[in-house]
């Protein structure tokens, strides 16, 4: 017998506004109204300034590391914008443009990073999970959360972050697994940005698209310009449609450059070329709708000062307000551990100031020794 | 009341609370048609359907992951890990996530999430089949982890573990899952997690054991002449440290009994608690009956590595002759 062909495939590329600002008139007209692309572009303007402000902050002692988003914010951005206010938004931790968009507010996203845990107090109703900080573990939660409003017979979907790197993780692949063997409605959106800190994608992935990793799931999949709002919105209306009409997960791929280091405890120039660095700053997403809203008559040097005043402000607000925030009691992190503390937990909590865990003061003699506070800023 | 095994027991609270609250679902290996590898899950699909029985996927970090965002959005996941050997797969997921998330989020995301999970030795099972991690799950905060010795108690813990607003390691004692029967309400019931049961009293000396091991200390006090207490911790995290001091302070002496290896394990922790609260009461050291620090080995050795009745009876007299 003549061997046949079991299987083959095609991965469709999506590029709509390219980096000289072509736009594809056929795919993208009508796309995003006018009005909301220019709302989309400063709020990636103000998402932008935010990483300027946190890097210096963290360069002076005033936070934690971070994770700067320079270069990526169409991604996410454009998958808040195309969803609806009531689909999870599952981060990684280069999505604050997406999660400022849906509501978040921007101190939120400061406290985390300055080592408070209430910002990731997200409110229920919208509809975020807090930042990820392991690689590629949330991708199972946001399938559990996409299959509860199955079970549930709700429209609802989740959209799950990640990077290059995650794909090489096992849960990613037990996700993709789960969502397209069980009908899950997820869409596992990759920012592919072609480092995972010093790790070049070639080690993540020796096919050519990350793409196509889908296809092994039986799920359906495409390529897009990440650093085109245009594109990203496009393909996460696809997938959203296909998700609530029938129930599947879609698998995105946009590809996308960090332009940053890793976070501000690296040094990208230790691994990679500053040409390749400067390539991408010229497919910078910031810009290229910059060009395009100023081709069309819609922004202008004017709006352009105003927007930078407004930025800076904004932002400065919500440092003000990330820093102003009463500190913790001393015993905070006693009293989320759970619902209600058990009674050992409660007497390691009461007596952390005064004597040894657990120690009935009446059998020692002498007074108690009280320990000073320790709370850093 | 009806008279039940331990596997009986533990179905019938899973069909009360399936019953009850429609949020309650069932995943894992096997669990659905062909009513889990232990027949826990026996009669649920049939009776729930897919749609609240679900096989999943072979992959246990997916199933308590999927398990996690189930639980954040609202429902009462009750997975299932097939054997405790299969646990390594998860840990990331039940550790880092499940029993995290509350205190990361400062109470806006909660994991009311139970998993049921087969433990310990004693079955003439394969590698991986038979080990007894409990220590492991008890040492990560934010776990509750409940291990029943008998049917009653198997039920009740269940139901009290399915309600709870925080994610238990729910171990099931698979030595003892058709040991033995006992009368068993068949109207649902809750026993509080983190209560100790007593259950025989004594004057002499004090048992603490939980999960099969009791089955064993049974054995090794009903060759009779003293007069033990014998305490089932039952729940391992929050435990009932006021049961084992208040018996210990009346008995002056204890000896601790878990199949889990010596170092680490839980009988450490209970052991170094009595010294905290019970120093000058004590006649004797605290002894541990425990497994060894080796790898539990195949069931040809398996006997020769749990403590038995022979061993607890030595540990017993030893304690008493001090």
């Amino acid at each position: 017998m003549p061997i046949k062909s079991a299987f083959t495939t095609t991965i469709d590329h999506v590029s709509i506004l390219d980096a000289n600002a072509n736009f594809d008139e056929k795919l993208g007209s009508g796309l995003i109204p006018d009005a909301d692309l220019v709302r989309l572009y400063e709020h990636m303007c103000v998402c932008r300034h935010l990483d300027e402000v946190a890097f210096k902050l963290q360069r002076s002692g005033r936070m934690g590391t971070f994770p700067q988003n320079m270069g990526q914010e169409a991604t996410s951005m454009g998958a808040a914008y195309a969803l609806d206010k009531t689909d999870w938004l599952v981060p990684c931790y280069r999505e604050n443009a997406g999660l400022f968009w849906r509501g978040l507010p921007m101190e939120m996203i400061l406290l985390h990073w300055m080592g408070d845990e209430r910002g990731n107090a997200i409110p229920r109703e919208l509809y975020c999970m807090p930042l990820a900080i392991p690689i590629g573990t949330q991708m199972l939660h946001a399938t559990g959360l996409a299959w509860a409003a199955k079970y549930r017979g709700e429209k609802r979907l989740a959209c799950t972050f990640f990077g290059d790197g995650a794909t090489s993780e096992g849960d990613f692949h037990e996700a993709m697994n789960f969502a397209a063997n069980l009908d899950i409605p997820v869409i596992f959106f990759c920012q592919n940005n072609f480092w995972a800190i010093s790790v070049p994608g070639k080690i993540q992935c020796s096919a050519p698209t990350v793409a196509q990793r889908a296809v092994a799931y039986g799920m359906d999949t495409i390529q897009c310009d990440g650093n085109d709002i245009f594109s990203v919105v496009y393909c996460v209306r696809k997938a959203a449609a296909l998700a609530r009409e029938k129930g599947r997960p879609f698998f995105i791929e946009a590809v996308t450059y960090r332009l940053g280091d890793h976070t501000t405890a690296d040094d990208a120039r230790r691994y990679r070329d500053q040409a390749e660095v400067d390539a991408w700053k010229t497919r910078d997403p910031i810009i290229r709708i910059r060009k395009f809203l100023t081709t069309r008559g819609l922004w202008d040097d004017t709006k352009e000062a105003a927007l930078a005043g407004r930025a800076e402000r904004d932002v400065a607000a919500a440092v003000e307000r990330a820093e102003s925030i009463a500190p913790p009691s001393r015993d905070d992190f006693f009293n989320n551990m759970f619902a209600t503390i058990p009674p050992d937990l409660a007497l390691q909590r009461d007596t952390m100031q005064t004597h040894g865990i657990g120690q009935d003061p009446s059998q020692i003699d002498g007074a108690v020794i009280e320990l000073p506070a320790k709370t850093s800023h | 009341m009806a008279n039940l095994t331990l596997v009986q027991a533990i179905n019938l609270a899973l069909i009360q609370e399936m019953e009850r609250d429609e949020r309650v679902l069932i995943l894992g290996e096997d669990v659905g048609l062909n009513g889990g590898v232990f027949r826990v899950t026996e009669g649920l699909h049939k009776r729930f359907g897919d749609k609240r029985v679900v096989d999943t996927p072979l992959a246990e970090s997916g199933i308590i992951g999927t398990s996690i965002g189930l639980a954040m959005a609202g429902l009462r996941p009750v997975p299932e890990i097939q054997f405790e050997g299969f646990l390594g797969p998860a840990y990331d997921q039940i550790c880092s996530h499940a029993a995290r998330m509350r205190t990361r989020t400062r109470g806006a995301m909660t994991v009311p999430l139970t998993i049921r999970i087969p433990v310990g030795g004693g079955i003439h099972a394969p590698e991986l089949h038979s080990d007894s991690p409990e220590s492991i799950y008890i040492h990560q905060p934010g776990l509750k982890v409940v291990m029943p010795s008998s049917p009653y108690d198997a039920k009740g813990l269940l139901i009290s573990a399915i309600r709870d607003p925080d994610p238990v390691m729910f171990f099931e004692p698979k030595r003892i899952y058709r040991a033995f029967r006992e009368e068993v309400p068949e109207d649902e019931y809750t026993l509080p997690l983190g209560k100790a049961r007593v259950v025989c009293e004594g004057n002499e000396m004090t048992i603490v054991s939980w999960g099969a091991s009791v089955v064993q200390c049974m054995h090794a006090i009903e060759r009779g002449g003293r007069s033990i207490e014998l305490i089932d911790l039952r729940t391992l995290y929050p435990f009932d440290m006021d049961a084992v001091e208040a018996s210990v302070k009346k008995t002056g002496r204890c000896v601790i009994v878990h199949e889990a290896p010596k170092t680490c394990g839980f009988g450490a922790e209970i052991a170094a608690r009595i010294m905290e609260r019970c120093f000058l009461y004590l006649e004797s050291p605290v002894q541990r009956v425990a497994g060894f620090d080796t790898i539990m080995p195949y069931y040809k050795l398996e006997l020769d590595y749990m403590p038995d009745a022979d061993r607890i009876a030595r540990a017993i007299e030893e304690t008493a002759a001090y």
